[in-house]
Formats: C-alpha cells, structure tokens, sequence
C-alpha cells in the first residue's frame, strides 16, 4: 500500500519527478503534491467531470487515472492553460456571460470545451450540450455555459484570436 | 420611498446593469480558493467509520488495531466527544409541541440512519485515516427500522430514536372554517394524492471544514464551506464553551450551497472537538459517497389535497394533508419542520380564493435528515395547488390559462393577505401571465399541440404560477428562540488612496453577491465599480449578520449597503464642504470626484479628500470630523416576508412507448422587484429552474425498506445533465417593495419553485389523450409507462 514509485512526467510545462503511492490519483497528485488545486474531486468516480486535465492533449479524469499512469505524460491543468493563455478567448467569454457561479466545474468546463473546440467544424448547441453531458454544473442552468461556447467557436472559426485574459483589470 | 434610483445615465449608475462578476476572474483561472484546498501547517485528516444499520444499538467498539495502524494520531469516539460538547436539540420554541432527540456529535449508544458517522480517526493523510477505519470493529444490535410514513404513526410503533415518545416530530393545522360545506355544495371538486421523493443538494464541492483549535489563545479558527459564518461561529462557541469573541469562521469560496451547508452536521461538530484533542488543524471533506448519506435530504411528502370549484371556474376552497418525513431528528437549529409549514402555507398563495383547511405531519423515520434546501416547501405546495387548478380547468371546461386569468389575484387587490396568514405587499400574477403567454406563444402553441397530435406526436404544455417567499423578518427564527439574526451590517472604508472597501454579512456562493454589493455601493457613492472592493465571509472582519440564505442577499443585504454608502456619503460630502468651504447641498459625487452639483464642475477628487483626512489632518478646520469609515445594520421592519411572484412555463414531448420526456423549451416570468443586475438574476433563475426540472424528471434518494439507500452515488443518483436541459426564456416585471430604498426582493428561490410544477403539468397535458394522468415526481420513465397503463 505504502511503497512508493517514481513517477516523472510534464506538468504545464515543467518537469515533475515525485515519489507516489500506486494508489494516488492524478487528480489527488496534482491537488495534494503540486498544489494544482484548480483541478476539482467532485465524485470521484469520473462522473461530474470536475477533475478534467489534458493529458497529452486529451481531456481526462484525473480522479480516474493513477498518477503512476501519467508517468511520462504531458499534462496540462487549467492553470496552465490559463498561463499559457490557450483558453483566453473561453475564459473571456465565460466572464461576459456568466458561464459560472460557484467556478466548482469551471475548470473541467473548460477543458470539455477545450477538447470541443480543437476539432474540426462549428459545433452545433445541441452538440455543445451533448459534449458537457460529462459536466455537472449545479449552479448555472448550463445555457450560459452553451451560450459561451458557441460564441467562443463561431469567434474561432472566423480566425479571431483573444488576448490574454488574466491582466485586464476584473 | 421608491425613488428612481442611479438612472441609468448618470455616471457609476449599476443598479440594473449587467455588470460581469469581478470575482469570477479568479475562479476561471483556476485561482479559487476553497475550503477542499485548504492545507495549513501540521494539519490532520478525518475519515468516519459510519453505521451500515439505519438502527442499531452500539454493543461495544474495538479500536487497539485501528489505533496501532501507521499515521493515525486519534481516534474518538461519542464518549470521548460528549465530555466536551454540550448537546444540540433542533426543536423551534414558536412550532408550538415540537420535539425531537438530542443529538451529540458522535452517537454514545445508538445509530438511528445508516450511514451515521460512529467513530472519528485523525490521521496524518486521509487515506490512513480510512485504512485504520477498516481496522475498527463495532459490535451493533439491529433495532427496528422506522420507515413507512403511516406505520410509524400507529399507537404502539417502533420508534425512530429511543429517546422519543413516539414518531410525530410535530403537526400544525389551518383551517378557516366551513371547509366540509363548501366542499359538499360545491359544483365541482378535484382530488389527488401526490408524492414528493426526497431528494438532495448535490453541490459540486462537497462539504468541508478545517478546524483549528490554537490552545495558547484558546482560539478557534474555523475555515468552513458555508453559508453562514456567523450561525456557526455562534454555535461553536456555545456548544463547545468557548468566549464568542474567540471563535472565527471563515468562509472562502464555495463550491454551491443551496441551503445544504447552513445546517449543523454531525461530522463539523466532531471535527471541532477532534482538533481541540488533537492540538493541531483537522480536516474534513465528505467525499460524494459520504454526501449521499449526511447532507440533508429535502422534501418526501405525500400530499393529500382536493380543490371546490364554482361552476364557472371560480376556485372555492382548498384542503389538504401533508405528511412528510424527516429522518430520525429534527435537524439544528433551523429544524425539519420549516418546510411542512411553508407547504401548507403555500397552497394556493396565488389565488383568490378565502377557505383553507390543512393538517401537517411531520414524522421520523429512519433515513438521513431532511432539512431546508432551495425554496423550502414552495415546489410541492406549487406542484399540488397548480395540478389542482388544470384538473379543475378541465372540469370546468376552461383552458388552463385562462382558469388562471379567472382565479389569479388581481394586480390592483394589494395590498392582501392569503388565507393561511401571508401578507402580500405588492405582487403581479396578472401581468406575469400575460407577459408568458405572449413570450410562450401560448395560443400558437395550443394549436400546434392539436395538430401534431394528430400525427401521433404527444406534446404537452404545462403552466404554474408561484409565489415566493425572501427576506425573513426575525419573525422567521429569532422568534423562536434561534440565534440566526434578520439584519445584516457592513463597514464601509474609504482608502487613503479614496478607493472604498466594504466588509459585509451576506456570503458569496457563486450568485454574484460581492459583485450586486459593489454596484450598489458604488452607485450610492458616485465612484467606478473598480474601485470598490467587497469582502464577505469572515467574522473575525466582517460585522454579523443573517448571511445569504431565503434569497436575503440582494434584498437585505443590499439594503444594508445602501444605508451605509448613503452615510458614507454623507460624511465625505461635509468633509469635502468643509474643505472647499462650501455647503455640502451645492456639491455632488460624480465618478470619484467631488464636483459642483449644478455646472458639474471639478471641484476635488476623493483621492485628495482621503489624503487630506488621513495625512494632513492639520490643514482641516477644527471642527471638521474626518469620519471616512462607517459602520452600519439594518434589519426589514416592514412586512414579515417580501413576497415575490412569477409564472412558469414548460413544453414537452412524451415518447408513449418507452416513457421518455424530452423538455423541448421552458420560460419563467418573474417578479423580483428591483433587479439590480440582469444578467445574475437571469443565471440564478435558469439555474433554480435545472434543479426544479431535476427533481421533476430525475432526482430521488432511493431506499430499501431496511433504511439503505439505494443508489447513494453520482452513477446513480441522476443530476440533470447539460444535453438534457432545454433553452429557458426568463422575462421579468419589477415591482419594488415599498418597504426600502433599493426595492429589491429576492429571485434565488424562484426558478425551482415552480419548475417541477409546470412539468407536472405538461407531461399531464401530453398524456391526456391516453386518459392516463400521474401526481408523482420524479417521472421517471417507468413511472409514465405504469400510468400510461404500459407496464
């Protein structure tokens, strides 16, 4: 139970090598041992999608991934994203509609709609929908969050590109 | 005393603005701060060891194994915990006859729901606080399990908790007399039993608490995700006999609440006591499986009621029963019996109508506690009142929105009061109707109903007025002997660099609070909204208050920072007089600058003033009072609630053959009084409809008959989901109270109150072809294919 194993992998952009128990998820490794803690347990049992990370470029839950399986993963969390200004325009957008209200599933909200959005084509709202079936948001209705998105897609295929969010005065 | 407030073209004019949440900034990055990520030095773990009986006697408890197991640095038990906690009993003075079992924070003898928390572990990780868990061995007696609703009543039945006589936590009755009469005169009568399933909060962020007990200042610190810091700082104080003055509560950002984090629990009541043994932070964090079986439940009625109507459609009278069940105690220190109250005295609140009977039953059982959860009551006395009024349209003959037009309370009738004893100020139900049928397209939607019918499509509109109660007075707890205060305060403080702080009482869960606080703040002061900071949550900063619960935030606590800006004011504007040598009236603020209230001339910026007051107190004339800091309270004085209304609308398909519901479109029309930003209260209200639509379609706490629940996770338990949920159209009419400057009521109970409802109602409507009919929710697909006669 407590014999601990290397694990080495990419986190946001840096290199992370740590000792873990083979029973410590991502998502606890991430909260627990790098201080990640945007990224949110909320079941558990990859339900509500609060945990969604990147993990090469993919969003997972990381409350159902072992952190010893991420070991030489590239792992992006929403602050890195945010850093990296990758979800700038989503987060903006997000912001001016009011895509949030308690920010519990904001990040795994924006990792979902992250992963939407690098694929091909306009998503439709009912596709929008669909693709948050796996994030429960308890606070907002959801069309906000719908209505965010789809802004956020049509802006990207008209080739616009947002400036940084984190440094405009609140 | 209504006032046009901050006309919308008048600098740093916010009220009624769609200003974006400054704090959600954070929160998007990424950057929140909950109570779930809070490490302090040298803090412990807590895990449970929990009752797999929903009764039993506690025979003996091993713990030698647990205790040698690595990491684990306390283990506690009932006993242990009852030497330094005085005992809690949820009972109001006011709920004339009310009992209930005295509560510890870890049961001594007996367990009375399973799931209850038995013995606490402190651990230096979490995880070895569960592994010592398995370790501990406790020898229980299976009791008898209480849960059938009507059993528990007989003479002589099993009780849920040995320390009570019997089962009944407490009844009420309303009757305004003649009720028998009218109803056997009366030219038609409608009746239904319908049923309420107990369902849950499901906040995201489940609940949390560090606890931190510092013995060389007998201090406690107390970083809980809640609600309302200053209910529990009061609490800990008295039960643990700890000087209030020294007891903080900090309450961070939290990941939803919808009332379920303002109740006392077990668990947070431990951990106090835990770190106090300890001498060192523990921390709690219910994980989901833990949620399912000690959050509060809500809900679980049975509802009998029947409705007399004249001949023309006028509704006569009402009469109901309501039985509810509440878990084995009543929960402290709000109870479990507010809701059963606010049922029956709910019914029917939109009508004219003046003959009213009803008995309540509040009864125990044992299942988790059941307790106020977002609009408390108002979906079931919603939900029985408007399936009534369309069975009744239906026997008179009339279409149900204009059975509504017929029996609504008039626009011009306020002020009224119902027959159960609610005052209304000033409501709308007329206007709101028109407005949805107009933003329905009701009668074009009637007609494309009938058409599709024909080709074998079974569409169903569903309509529900409602009103809402917000703003308690202290008629609502303090009268029955509850240290939950009706007033709220703030402290405003102008910075030497004349930007403002303003510390309140009222908490932020995500609904925009801080950011409403600012723009009202920032209004009445003539400054940008940047430039006014809020902070909420913490008692050893910010002064009591109520906090935000029973939609008090916008209406309360917006009236309370209107009070104290205007004071505020008023001090920098004699300050500002005295410093120009003019008179304070020939003056103005505009946009952080003291200007000549006439040309609008600069005559000096707030920035001088502040460093003026705070750095050259020695250019001010001697009888200048620099007084750039205020403190203020204020409490509703007026009427005992401000009542707020709306109407909802919902739009269905019914897939015949397998039971399935697709909402196709929902609308709500609400009265919130003033709206000081659009865009939150839009949010609030579509998100209350969600929980409402969850509650009609998806969400119940299941049980055995042995006590388990039975589908106690987030694989089981349905949430509705995004690909679920249709678009929700929200228009509004405002109708101010009278009873403050701000006029603004509440609108954060409105969206579930009368969600469920309107899915009754139209998934009744997409059935009537089949004459089938069903006064349950949640509808559940099995549920509609037994009604429909199917299975």
């Amino acid at each position: 139970m407590s014999a601990t194993h290397p694990v080495s992998l990419s986190v946001n952009g840096e290199q992370i090598s740590r000792l873990v128990e083979p029973r410590e998820t991502l998502a606890d490794f991430l909260r627990r041992d790098l201080q990640l803690t945007g990224t949110h347990t909320g079941c558990e049992m990859g339900v509500c999608g609060a945990c969604l990370v990147l993990m090469d470029g993919r969003p997972v839950h990381a409350c159902l991934t072992f952190a010893v399986q991420a070991s030489g993963a590239v792992v992006e969390t929403v602050e890195g994203l945010s850093e990296s200004a990758e979800i700038a325009d989503l987060q903006r957008t997000f912001h001016e509609r009011n895509a949030l209200q308690c920010g519990f599933c904001t990040p795994g909200m924006l990792v979902s709609a992250h992963g939407l959005l690098t694929r091909p084509g306009v998503p439709s709202r009912e596709e929008i929908r669909d693709a948050l079936s796996g994030n429960y948001c308890r606070c907002t209705g959801y069309e906000a969050i719908v209505d965010a998105i789809e802004t956020v897609a049509r802006r990207r295929s008209a080739g616009e590109r947002a400036a940084r969010f984190l440094e405009e005065p609140a | 005393m209504n006032a046009p407030l901050g006309a919308l073209d008048r600098p740093n004019s916010y009220i009624g603005r769609s200003v974006s949440r400054p704090n959600a900034k954070r929160l998007l990055a990424g950057r929140g701060r909950y109570v779930t990520d809070l490490v302090l030095p040298r803090m412990l773990h807590a895990a449970f060891l929990r009752s797999p009986y929903a009764h039993a006697r506690i025979v003996s408890i091993d713990l030698d194994e647990a205790r040698a197991m690595p990491g684990v640095r306390l283990i506690a038990t009932g006993a242990d915990l009852a030497k330094l906690c005085k005992p809690w009993v949820g009972t109001l003075d006011h709920f004339k006859g009310m009992k209930s079992a005295s509560q510890l924070p870890l049961p001594v003898d007996e367990v009375s729901w399973s799931g209850q928390a038995v013995v606490a572990i402190v651990a230096e990780s979490r995880a070895q606080a569960e592994d010592a868990a398995e370790a501990i061995s406790v020898e229980f007696e299976e009791l008898p399990v209480v849960s059938d609703i009507d059993r528990a009543r007989e003479a002589g039945a099993d009780r849920a908790a040995s320390t009570i006589e019997d089962n009944l936590c407490f009844t009420s009755r309303l009757d305004t007399g003649g009720i028998d009469e009218i109803f056997a005169s009366a030219f038609h009568v409608v009746e239904e039993e319908f049923h309420f399933g107990r369902h849950t909060a499901v906040t995201l962020e489940p609940r949390a608490i560090v606890a931190d007990w510092d013995a060389s200042e007998g201090k406690l610190t107390v970083h809980h995700a809640t609600q309302t810091p200053y209910q529990f700082q009061d609490l800990y104080a008295r039960h643990y006999s700890i000087p209030e003055v020294n007891v903080r509560v900090v309450a961070p950002d939290i990941g939803g609440s919808f009332g379920m984090k303002l109740h006392v629990y077990h668990e947070d009541m431990a951990v106090i006591g835990l770190s106090m043994l300890c001498g060192r932070p523990v921390k709690f964090v219910a994980d989901r499986i833990e949620s399912f079986v000690s959050d509060i439940h809500a809900r679980d009625h049975r509802v009998h009621a029947r409705m007399a109507v004249d001949g023309d459609g006028t509704i006569l009278a009402m009469d109901v029963d309501d039985v509810t069940a509440i878990g084995a105690f009543s929960t402290y220190p709000r109870t479990s019996a507010v809701e059963g109250n606010q049922v029956i005295r709910l019914m029917g609140a939109p009508y004219r109508f003046r003959n009213y009977r009803a008995g309540l039953s509040v009864v125990f059982q044992n299942k988790v506690q059941t307790s106020q959860y977002r609009a408390v009551g108002h979906p079931i006395a919603c939900a029985v009142t408007e399936r009534l009024v369309d069975m009744a349209a239906e026997k008179a003959g009339l279409d149900p929105a204009a059975m509504r037009e017929r029996n609504l309370i008039a626009d011009d009738a306020y002020p009224c009061d119902s027959p159960t004893g609610y005052k209304f100020e000033a409501l709308s139900h007329q206007e709101s109707l028109t407005k949805l049928k107009a933003l329905m397209n009701y009668d074009a939607l009637r007609g494309e109903q009938a058409a599709l019918r024909q080709r074998g499509v079974h569409r169903g509109i569903g309509i529900a007025s409602f009103v809402e109660i917000s703003n308690p007075s202290p008629a609502f707890y303090g009268i029955g002997g509850a240290r939950i205060s009706a007033q709220d305060g703030a402290l405003l403080k102008m910075t030497p660099s004349g930007e403002v702080r303003c510390l309140i009482s009222v908490t932020e869960q995500g609904q925009g609070t801080e950011t409403i606080i600012g723009q009202i703040v920032a209004d009445q002061l003539g400054v940008a909204h940047e430039r006014v900071r809020v902070i909420t949550g913490d008692t050893e900063v910010t002064p009591h208050g109520g906090a935000t619960w029973a939609c008090r935030g916008a209406g309360i606590g917006g009236e309370t920072a209107l009070q104290a800006a205007r004071k505020l004011r008023g001090n920098i504007m004699s300050l500002a007089a005295a410093i120009l040598q003019a008179k304070p009236g020939e003056l103005d603020m505009r946009d952080g600058v003291v200007v000549d209230a006439l040309s609008g001339a600069e005559r000096i910026s707030l920035a001088e003033i502040a460093r003026i007051a705070y750095f050259r107190s020695d250019t001010l004339p001697p009888d200048a009072s620099a007084q750039l800091s205020v403190a203020h309270h204020y409490a509703p004085q007026g009427y005992p609630f401000a009542f707020t209304n709306g109407i909802q609308g919902c739009h269905v398909e019914l897939d015949a053959e397998t039971g399935f519901v697709k909402i196709l479109k929902h609308w709500v029309v609400e009265d919130c009084g003033r709206i000081i930003n659009p865009l939150l209260v839009d949010e609030q209200v579509r998100g209350g409809v969600v929980q409402g639509l969850g509650a009609a379609f998806f969400e119940e706490c299941l049980y055995d008959e042995n006590g388990q629940l039975t589908n106690g996770s987030l694989a089981d338990y349905l949430v509705p989901m995004a690909c679920e949920m249709p678009d929700i159209v929200i228009g509004h009419i405002e109708t101010p109270t009278a009873d403050t400057a701000l006029g603004a009521k509440g609108c954060g109970e409105a969206g579930t109150a009368a969600a469920s409802a309107a899915a009754l109602n139209a998934v009744n409507d997409a059935m009537s072809p089949f004459g089938a009919s069903i006064a349950q929710i949640p509808m559940t697909p099995a549920r509609l294919l037994k009604a429909l006669g199917t299975i």
